[in-house]
């Protein structure tokens, strides 16, 4: 899985900014997409390619339970967010839903990230390649459980 | 096992469970809203769209729908969302459903217990991140998305990781002027916006028997913001009392064993803590409130699930009673059994003649969303949850946590105000 990366250098990236509270009453996902990021990034609608990666430190995902938030995220086409760890309902709802993939990356490898980096994810290795630096990072591995339910398309995919 | 190990391994029918295990629970109580009420509809067309058939919910009779985001429709799009739910409730059999403008109707937490919608032992989930609220009465809650919800509406069950328990003992009778809010901040400022991530948050000691429910009940709600999975109390005869006043008194309690196990056990002497206050932009921004007394305001908001409870209330109105406000502030009971027992109590009548608006309960402004949302640079002293950038309106607009008591005495002064120095 390839795609180049938009990073954002915090903590703590919580769902009021992800997705701010004002368009929870939307439900029209293309429509979500238009406000991704809108809370810290008001370019980020423009800026965001199809196959992108969002690379952020730790907690990503705090704050509520909004679905809308890896919603947005997703369909504005990003395939997967790189962070140092991530808020637990925001991690369900991008696994179960399966909206994006949220890989555990180290700190050092969140340091080193830069932004408009290539990168290649092969997540049955659970390695990272960072095709502009030519380095290779170690991703945490997904949990039995996760790994299933992703294999499968997600939790409604999933037979138990 | 501790209470949440032992609720777990009940629910997903095992003898014995241990953090990190996988586990599906059955599912004994699950609610949705009029934001991830749609927010499942709209999971269940996508689910027909692959043709998959649903025609009925695995138990309507444990469902329960409320209206708190956006009512007042705030818009044509929200008073769409409240149709769409009606609709789904009707549709699907579920009967509790508490509709704005006709009796009983709040914030769903609130009425997670001023209803007794949730009893000890159970497992409950709810479309909502403060669904941890409700582990103050002693049973499981967490809080799911909507795909999730969806699960669970259709299953009666749902995947957990087993957590482990963070215990937080609190030793003494809280102080005069000192709430359950100023203990939470002062928990979530020790251990950080993500210090329970994926846990559970126990609280218990004698200062938490002297406790009332509704105190209780915030010190869970808040288990939120450190990243917590649930938060839980065990029961005692308070919250039997409190549950038996609303007609339930028949529930299996489930408590912790003798040797029950804790990742970790916190201790705080209540006599060394003081009115705290978060500021902008983070829940763990924690500091005295004497120390920010010179901060100017634009308004108190003493409102939501976390600040709005009967004992909210009767707090702000010891301190308005007979003072007049000098900032705008807005008061919103967190459900209509609250506002009317405010009413029978004199205490809306004090809010008034302080110079104060009293509205309907709604989680409007808490979550930025209307009623009352804030403008750019306007600074706000706030009893509700989370100050994030933009929670509250403008994104360049300010949050300042506190309790109702240092948010009633700040609409006084028109200043962040300890209570305690209040002239």
């Amino acid at each position: 899985m390839k795609g180049s990366v938009i990073k954002y250098e915090r903590d703590n990236i919580d769902t009021d900014v992800i997705l701010p509270g004002p368009y929870l009453k939307i439900h029209d996902y293309n429509e979500l997409a238009k406000h991704a990021m809108e809370g810290i990034d008001k370019d980020f609608h423009k800026k965001v390619k199809p196959g992108d990666f969002i690379v952020a430190g730790k907690n990503f995902g705090c704050g509520s339970s909004r679905e809308h938030a890896p919603i947005a995220l997703s369909y504005s086409g990003i395939k997967a967010v790189l962070a140092i760890s991530f808020a637990r309902i925001f991690y369900r709802n991008a696994v179960d839903g399966a909206f994006l993939l949220p890989i555990e990356i180290e700190e050092s490898a969140y340091r080193d990230i830069s932004e408009k980096d290539d990168l290649d994810i092969d997540t049955s290795k659970n390695e990272i390649k960072n095709l502009t630096k030519n380095k290779i990072y170690q991703m945490k591995p997904f949990p039995e459980l996760i790994g299933k339910i992703i294999a499968a398309g997600g939790l409604f995919n999933y037979k138990p | 096992m501790n209470i949440t190990e032992k609720i777990l391994a009940k629910a997903s029918g095992k003898n014995n469970v241990t953090p990190d295990d996988v586990i599906f629970a059955n599912v004994d109580k699950a609610m949705v809203h009029d934001v991830s009420g749609p927010g499942v509809i709209a999971v269940f067309e996508k689910l027909k769209k692959t043709g998959m058939k649903i025609e009925k919910l695995w138990d309507p009779e444990k469902v329960w729908v409320t209206e708190d985001h956006f009512v007042p429709a705030a818009d044509k799009i929200s008073a769409q969302n409240v149709i769409l739910l009606t609709q789904f409730a009707k549709d699907y059999g579920i009967r509790k459903h508490f509709k704005y403008g006709m009796g009983q109707y709040g914030i769903c937490h609130t009425l997670s217990h001023e209803e007794a919608m949730v009893l000890p032992g159970e497992v409950y989930v709810g479309g909502d991140s403060h669904t941890n609220t409700t582990g103050a009465l002693g049973a499981f809650a967490a809080g799911l998305g909507h795909t999730d919800m969806a699960y669970v509406l259709l299953n009666g069950k749902i995947w957990f990781k087993v957590p482990e328990t963070m215990f937080f003992k609190l030793n003494g009778k809280l102080p005069d002027y000192v709430m359950a809010k100023d203990l939470i901040l002062k928990i979530i400022g020790d251990i950080g916006t993500d210090g329970a991530a994926y846990k559970t948050m126990q609280f218990g000691g004698n200062g938490i028997s002297e406790m009332s429910v509704e105190e209780r009940l915030t010190l869970t709600n808040m288990t939120t913001e450190a990243g917590a999975k649930s938060g839980i109390i065990e029961p005692d005869q308070k919250i039997r009392d409190y549950l038996a006043q609303r007609g339930a008194t028949n529930y299996n309690e489930v408590h912790g064993d003798p040797d029950a196990q804790y990742s970790k056990v916190y201790e705080y002497d209540a006599s060394e803590l003081e009115p705290i206050v978060a500021k902008p932009f983070s829940p763990e921004n924690v500091t005295v409130a004497r120390e920010l007394s010179s901060t100017p305001l634009d308004k108190a908001y003493i409102g939501s699930c976390t600040g709005a409870k009967l004992e909210d209330l009767r707090a702000a109105a010891k301190i308005l009673k007979g003072r007049t406000v000098k900032i705008r502030t807005e008061v919103l009971p967190a459900a209509i059994s609250i506002f009317r027992k405010a009413m029978d109590e004199g205490i809306v009548k004090i809010f008034m003649d302080a110079g104060a608006m009293v509205g309907p309960p709604t989680c409007g402004a808490c979550c930025g969303a209307h009623m009352g949302v804030l403008a750019k640079d306007e600074v706000c002293i706030s009893t509700t949850n989370r100050n994030f950038p933009g929670r509250m309106g403008h994104v360049e607009s300010k949050t300042y946590l506190a309790s109702p008591l240092v948010a009633a005495a700040s609409a006084i002064t028109g200043k962040i105000t300890d209570p305690r120095d209040l002239k």
